[in-house]
């Protein structure tokens, strides 16, 4: 491993997956495999693009690095399920980052949502890191080799991020009545996406055993979540899910300025090598 | 936190054997320890450095995260959120030693946002282009090095520490700038032109970065005497030069400067003559982003105090209820 990477990339101890060991790999994934990756990198892609605004504006230096660290996680699981898709249709993980347009992302519109205040953007987390782990401890156990290597590397990381924001959402619900009253309004806004989170697509049935059924997380989300809630004296939002739409290619309308500012200089340079 | 030495001045007894020994320990170029005596001039002094050394980290993380977003790679993308994180290191490690002095960090950064403490000028000039990240990377970096090469043998020991796991990442960052930069060397004309204008914007107020020369340079007598600095201005500035002029050959690009040389009689590089003038403008805030950058900062204190707030209030009412299940038991 050359010394530029070990920068960048924390290393995972064992034989954990990272994205030069896949590109090396030239693993080619079936084509519903290949959409199932992009599934996941773009999820990940976005909302490291989002938290990476956070860097030098976080409540204190702690932050900045906690979110930082967040960030660098997500953006190395990106990478490793973009890489692996990208073996599917002979392109790269930049390839696929910054020159596919808006309709061809498969996001989640949750993880596009916009980071708000700190209190939002640990809402946000909250969610996420919890859907990531019950996703991930499963994905670990997918007959697609690739994608479980990814997720066994991943399930660790997301570890510490679901402590990092369920520590976050018990200070601030239990701290002043500000940090509460933001909390809550943070959580109100974005549990209307949580719902797509779970939602079964059909291509799910074309996965079988490589790809874990959304649905199937449900339940142990919720348990998982109002335990903490709970612990928070806080209330489940109850507030109408959102329509979704994003592994189809439907988008939130935040997708589009993400994209344009991730991708405006390497499109003004097509070709070029960084 | 409480000022590890502020009880032994007062008493003449103690004064006169504590600077014996600091007198002692320095001319042995052995180190100062936080509980050891020394005159509060040395303290005043190491403060006021370290504290704006950690400042400089902070405010320098902005000029750069001004490329996250827009980073040109993925893999890119992560390396500079990695270096700016290590700077959010760096300042984190810097007020920790600053602390032992017996200021603390919030004072330290109550004193920036209020803009009494200062930090490094070269933050002040605004990051154009991508190239600017190589150049910050190679030029800037590669300049803080050689500045701070010498300050991990500085006499104050906690100074010294924080400045080898420094060193070390900031030698890192510097190979990742001028990898950046040899990328765009190699690629299109238009990457080209983009790193050698990175590079005619930022070599002056590199050079610049080692301070106004030896001749105008008041602080630089007394902390050599007290080992914290071990080289002149200009004598590490000569280095640099040295340094960067082999360097920029293998770039295939080339330094704004002609008259940079080296001279054999003096055994120096030199270079051409710098516009102090503008130096002294962007030291006294009149730079293209010293109202930018302090901006940026208030705002992010502001905004984030609620947060702190949060969080110690909930520490608070954890310890009380700690407390009260203790006295029940």
């Amino acid at each position: 491993m050359s010394e530029a990477n070990a920068s960048a990339t924390r290393i995972t101890p064992g034989n954990a997956l990272r994205p030069e060991d896949i590109a090396a790999s030239h693993a080619v994934p079936p084509p519903e495999a290949a959409e199932y990756a992009l599934w996941l990198g773009d999820d990940s892609l976005i909302l490291a693009q989002r938290l990476g605004w956070w860097i030098s504006r976080a409540p204190e230096l702690e932050e900045d690095v906690a979110l930082a660290n967040i960030a660098l996680d997500l953006i190395g699981h990106a990478r490793s399920f973009l890489t692996y898709a990208g073996h599917a249709s002979g392109r790269t993980e930049d390839d696929l980052a910054y020159f596919r347009r808006e309709p061809e992302f498969r996001s989640a519109h949750l993880f596009e949502q916009p980071n708000g205040d700190f209190a939002r953007t640990i809402a946000r987390q909250f969610v996420v890191s919890h859907y990531q782990w019950e996703l991930y401890s499963r994905l670990q156990h997918s007959t697609d080799a690739t994608l479980a290597g990814i997720a066994a590397k991943a399930v660790k990381e997301v570890d510490y991020h679901r402590d990092h924001s369920l520590q976050w959402v018990l200070r601030l619900a239990q701290g002043t009545e500000e940090s509460r009253r933001r909390m809550t309004a943070g959580l109100k806004l974005t549990w209307p996406y949580v719902e797509e989170l779970f939602a079964d697509e059909p291509l799910i049935d074309a996965l079988g055993g490589a790809a874990v059924r959304p649905s199937s997380l449900r339940e142990p989300f919720d348990a998982a979540v109002a335990a903490v809630l709970a612990e928070a004296d806080l209330e489940v939002p109850a507030v109408p899910g959102a329509t979704g739409g994003g592994r189809r290619g439907v988008h939130s309308e935040h997708l589009g300025y993400i994209l344009a500012e991730l991708q405006v200089l390497a499109r003004e340079h097509p070709g070029a090598s960084w | 936190m409480a000022a590890p030495a502020a009880t032994q001045h007062g008493s003449p007894d103690v004064d006169a054997a504590g600077q014996q020994l600091f007198d002692e320990l320095i001319a042995q170029d052995s180190r100062i320890e936080p509980r050891d005596w020394m005159p509060e001039a040395y303290r005043k002094s190491l403060t006021r450095q370290i504290s704006q050394h950690a400042h400089s980290e902070i405010i320098g993380m902005q000029p750069e995260a001004n490329w996250i977003t827009r980073a040109p790679s993925l893999k890119r993308k992560a390396i500079l959120m990695a270096k700016v994180q290590d700077e959010a290191g760096h300042g984190l490690y810097l007020y920790s030693a600053a602390e032992t002095l017996g200021t603390a960090r919030d004072k330290m950064t109550e004193d920036l946002i209020a803009g009494k403490a200062r930090y490094s000028s070269i933050f002040n000039y605004p990051v154009l282009t991508w190239a600017d990240i190589g150049a910050i990377g190679w030029l800037v970096d590669g300049a803080a090095i050689c500045n701070q090469v010498p300050l991990c043998r500085a006499s104050y020991g906690p100074y010294g520490r924080a400045m080898v796991r420094i060193c070390k990442e900031e030698s890192f960052h510097q190979r990742q700038g001028f990898e950046i930069l040899l990328e765009l060397a190699n690629g299109t004309q238009a990457q080209r032109d983009m790193a050698q204008d990175a590079i005619n914007r930022w070599y002056a107020p590199s050079l610049m970065m080692f301070g106004p020369p030896d001749d105008d340079s008041p602080n630089s007598k007394q902390s050599m005497a007290w080992n914290i600095k071990r080289f002149s201005n200009d004598e590490l500035r000569s280095r640099f030069v040295g340094m960067i002029a082999e360097q920029v050959r293998a770039l295939g690009l080339t330094l704004p400067d002609p008259d940079v040389r080296f001279n054999e009689d003096t055994g120096r590089w030199e270079h051409g003559p710098l516009d102090w003038e503008e130096f002294k403008e962007v030291l006294a805030g009149r730079g293209p982003c010293n109202a930018q950058r302090m901006e940026r900062r208030r705002e992010a204190h502001e905004d984030g105090a609620w947060v702190r707030e949060a969080a110690a209030a909930y520490a608070d009412k954890q310890a009380r209820r700690a407390a009260t299940a203790t006295e029940a038991a």
